[in-house]
């Protein structure tokens, strides 16, 4: 059988849904796990917070779309991969939801011990579901033990192996990066130079061992060369990242979300015509055809996509642009200040130091 | 206990959980949306202040209800692949509607909503709560859809190649009979528990001599809200349960406790039956009022209702050898917990409004005990209600299409079942004690006192200045 258009289309729908999510939820998660890390006190971690707290939750929204689209348009690609990753998808769930109260119940209660306990949760789960999602990734494309009626027989050790944990390291420093360029771009004097001094410092650590995931996904699973275009790409990609975020904190991130992004559509094309591959055999590998759900339905989701897509990339934007005015230690301090009034006055922020 | 056992366990479970606090989110996101408009309305600052007192429980319920949110959507596909590959088709299509339209809706919004205070103009700002709220509301319409496809397939054809069934007419799914009714019915429900949590928050704080004008404009403002939506609640019930006597004979002949079809049945006020599978030994006791069911069901003095005996007979001729018995047990109970839950609350919420026309809601201990009692029951109403739905659709997973025992992962072990349910079990656990606990806290903490008459009016720093929900 072979893939139909709009089966395509549906499978690079999903592609982008993941590249929106990781691009997006990726700085989130980086910013995360730099709350204990570059925070040095409760003002300076609120500041940290204050520049995902109000975007993180439809970022996420990201992750579960592409959930529903894939039950929605795949259906046996859904059904294999959710229970075939049972215990693994269990950790991202359990870190996810961790990250989710993290945040909102941070701020609840004004104790310095009740803040570190949250402050550690929001690190520990972001790095957690930074470092999966690779893991999970890597595993998608290099296949897993499945027979002809693609029921999948994979243990939580067989997914933890060396290529997949090289896969975990990579989105876990490359979401690092991504997460602090971005803290560079939302914050100014002294958050911003610690911030922006960390990427230069973690950029060349991403680059490198996205380098070795790239070159090990080519060799080990033989890319064609049509597939070889996108990785060198997504290397170059990864080489400018250091150059970049020394040049300036806006080409740093761009940098990043170039690699974030191209790395996504490496996995994807990688995984092409397959929603699942299975090392068992290739006869028994879970076509996207096989897979996929009837042309009626795919018809029906597409014009609910083709509608809808624009209006909410249209209204998530229109959020970064209301809340795109840097923020400063200033906004946050002064006695009893428990909400961040002065940021809300401030319509002209001054520009950044240095 | 085997392995589909503690499938089903951990879906009621994470199910039940997820359920305790999206209501109370629905239900405070319409009031607290109400609370605002009034303000902007009518720029009296006390509305200003319930909006940043409410709009915490929104919010820590919000939080909850999103992060368990997502274990359902996978879920699915975790437990139940059989099921997914079988209804992907048809099922997945409102599951991604409800992503794109009211997820991205309500989580965008909701944080434009919290941070967006003094940097939006007013009015835009005002649009974001009803935003947030509509998203909340449109995401129960796609997933009550979803659901009740499970237990009234409509638009569908069973593929011959696959098995599985496919997706012939999507207006049919989206508008089947069963959502038209369950929308209103949960929605109605949320925004009840919404003002029942609001009316019990009052209570407690009035008991505690923290009474104050907020505290009584929002009681005032809660009663009558929660009055008319749960009488709509019961008129679109009552409107449900003659809608299952043709979609669902076995659950109402099951929540009524009839086993033999007959004409002018008396309504049952106690039953003792098998809370296992049926048909049992039809040893129940029932105390009945003559001629009451055939009234309710039928609205005539000797109409006919089928017992679960023909029931059973006629479904074995349709399906083949089975047993098509729900819990009788489990639908009695479940079904009047849900009722007179309901009828508590009409009756709180009618004494409540009585009490304030007379002028003495402040002063009556016995109600205001009763109202803080009252926050319980419609958790209990929501719980026996799905309880009830969903386990008189048994043994079915899709009603006449697919059962539960053939619905599950084959490739999941009993093993890695339980070891997820413990892990849902210790996370859920903490999040409801962490829940209450912040919940608690802010209910003793009260809202903003109210200001003495020689304090200077608000001035606009004051209006602008953000709810401290922001971390």
């Amino acid at each position: 059988m072979h893939t139909t258009f709009l089966q395509g289309l549906w499978f690079v729908l999903i592609g982008v849904l993941w590249a929106g999510y990781f691009l997006l939820e990726g700085f989130d998660f980086g910013v995360g796990m730099l709350v204990r890390g570059l925070g040095r006190d409760t003002v300076d971690r609120r500041l940290i917070i204050h520049t995902i707290g109000p975007v993180w939750d439809g970022n996420e929204v990201w992750l579960i779309t592409a959930g529903g689209a894939t039950f929605a348009a795949f259906p046996g690609w859904y059904a294999s991969t959710f229970s075939g990753f049972y215990l693994a998808l269990f950790l991202v769930l359990a870190a996810l939801i961790v990250r989710g109260v993290s945040f909102e119940f941070w701020g609840k209660v004004d104790s310095e011990r009740w803040r570190t306990s949250w402050e550690w949760a929001m690190g520990i789960s972001s790095g957690a579901a930074a470092l999966l999602f690779g893991v999970a990734w890597a595993n998608f494309i290099e296949g897993v033990p499945m027979g002809s009626n693609h029921v999948v027989h994979a243990t939580l050790w067989h997914l933890l192996n060396p290529y997949a944990l090289v896969g975990g390291v990579t989105t876990l420093t490359l979401f690092l990066t991504h997460g602090a360029g971005f803290l560079a771009l939302r914050t100014r004097g002294d958050m911003h130079d610690r911030a922006r001094a960390l990427a230069t410092r973690v950029a060349p650590l991403a680059t490198a061992v996205m380098l070795v995931f790239l070159i090990w996904s080519a060799a080990k699973l033989s890319f064609a060369p049509g597939r070889l275009v996108v990785t060198l790409l997504a290397a170059v990609a990864a080489i400018s990242i250091p150059v970049a975020t020394r040049r300036s904190e806006g080409a740093g991130f761009a940098a990043t979300a170039a690699a974030v992004v191209l790395l996504t559509s490496v996995l994807l094309v990688a995984l092409y015509p397959n929603a699942l591959p299975s090392t068992t055999s290739h006869a028994y590998d879970l076509t996207l055809a096989t897979a996929s759900a009837s042309h009626y339905s795919q018809v029906v989701m597409t014009i609910v996509a083709v509608i809808m897509v624009p209006i909410v990339v249209a209204y998530q934007s229109w959020s970064y642009w209301v809340f795109r005015h840097r923020l400063g230690r200033e906004d946050f301090e002064g006695p009893g200040t428990p909400t961040p009034l002065a940021v809300f006055e401030q319509k002209f922020p001054s520009e950044p130091v240095g | 206990m085997n392995t589909l056992d503690f499938a089903r366990t951990q879906f009621a479970i994470t199910t039940l959980f997820h359920f305790i606090f999206v209501p109370i989110s629905i239900g405070l996101s319409v009031f607290v949306a109400i609370c605002q408009t009034r303000w902007r309305r009518t720029g009296d600052e006390q509305y200003l202040r319930m909006t940043r007192f409410w709009g915490k429980f929104f919010l820590i319920s919000m939080a909850i209800g999103v992060v368990t949110g997502i274990v359902q959507e996978f879920q699915f596909g975790m437990n139940w692949s059989i099921y997914s590959r079988y209804v992907g088709d048809i099922f997945g299509a409102p599951l991604a509607m409800e992503g794109l339209i009211a997820f991205f809706l309500e989580s965008t919004f909701v944080g434009l909503w919290i941070f967006g205070w003094g940097r939006l103009s007013p009015r835009v700002h005002l649009a974001t709560i009803w935003l947030t709220a509509i998203g909340t509301i449109m995401s129960a319409y796609f997933i009550l859809a979803a659901n009740s496809w499970m237990q009234h397939p409509v638009g569908y054809t069973i593929n011959h190649a696959t098995g599985h069934a496919q997706l012939t007419n999507i207006f049919a799914v989206l508008f089947n009979s069963t959502v038209l009714l369950a929308f209103p019915h949960t929605i109605l429900g949320a925004i009840t528990t919404g003002g029942m949590f609001v009316v019990a928050v009052c209570a407690y704080l009035m008991l505690r001599g923290k009474g104050s004008r907020l505290v009584s404009k929002s009681m005032r403002m809660a009663l009558p809200f929660t009055l008319i939506a749960v009488l709509a609640t019961m008129a679109f019930g009552d409107g449900q349960g003659r809608l299952l006597i043709h979609q669902q004979p076995m659950k109402m002949a099951a929540a009524e406790d009839v086993y033999n079809t007959g004409q002018g049945q008396g309504f049952s006020i106690l039953s003792l039956g098998s809370f296992k599978d049926n048909p049992g030994p039809h040893g129940t006791t029932s105390i009945r009022i003559p001629h009451l069911l055939s009234l309710i069901e039928n609205l005539s003095w000797n109409g006919t209702t089928k017992g679960i005996d023909q029931i059973q007979a006629a479904e074995r001729k349709q399906y083949g050898p089975g047993n098509y018995v729900p819990p009788v047990g489990v639908e009695w109970w479940t079904f009047r917990l849900m009722i007179g839950a309901g009828m508590l609350m009409l009756l709180i919420a009618a004494g409540g409004i009585w009490l304030s026309w007379k002028g003495r809601l402040e002063r009556r201990r016995w109600f205001q005990r009763l109202a803080l009692l009252g926050v319980a029951l419609p958790i209990l109403a929501n719980w026996s209600g799905w309880i009830f739905t969903e386990v008189g659709r048994q043994p079915w997973v899709v009603f006449g299409l697919l059962k539960t025992s053939a619905a599950g992962s084959p490739d999941v072990s009993t093993l890695d079942i339980v070891i997820t349910l413990t892990g849902y079990l210790v996370i859920y656990g903490v999040l409801i004690a962490l829940g209450s606990w912040l919940m608690a806290r802010e209910v003793r903490h009260g809202p903003e006192p109210d200001p003495l008459p020689g304090d200077p009016p608000a001035g606009p720093e004051d209006s602008s200045r953000p709810l401290a929900l922001a971390y």
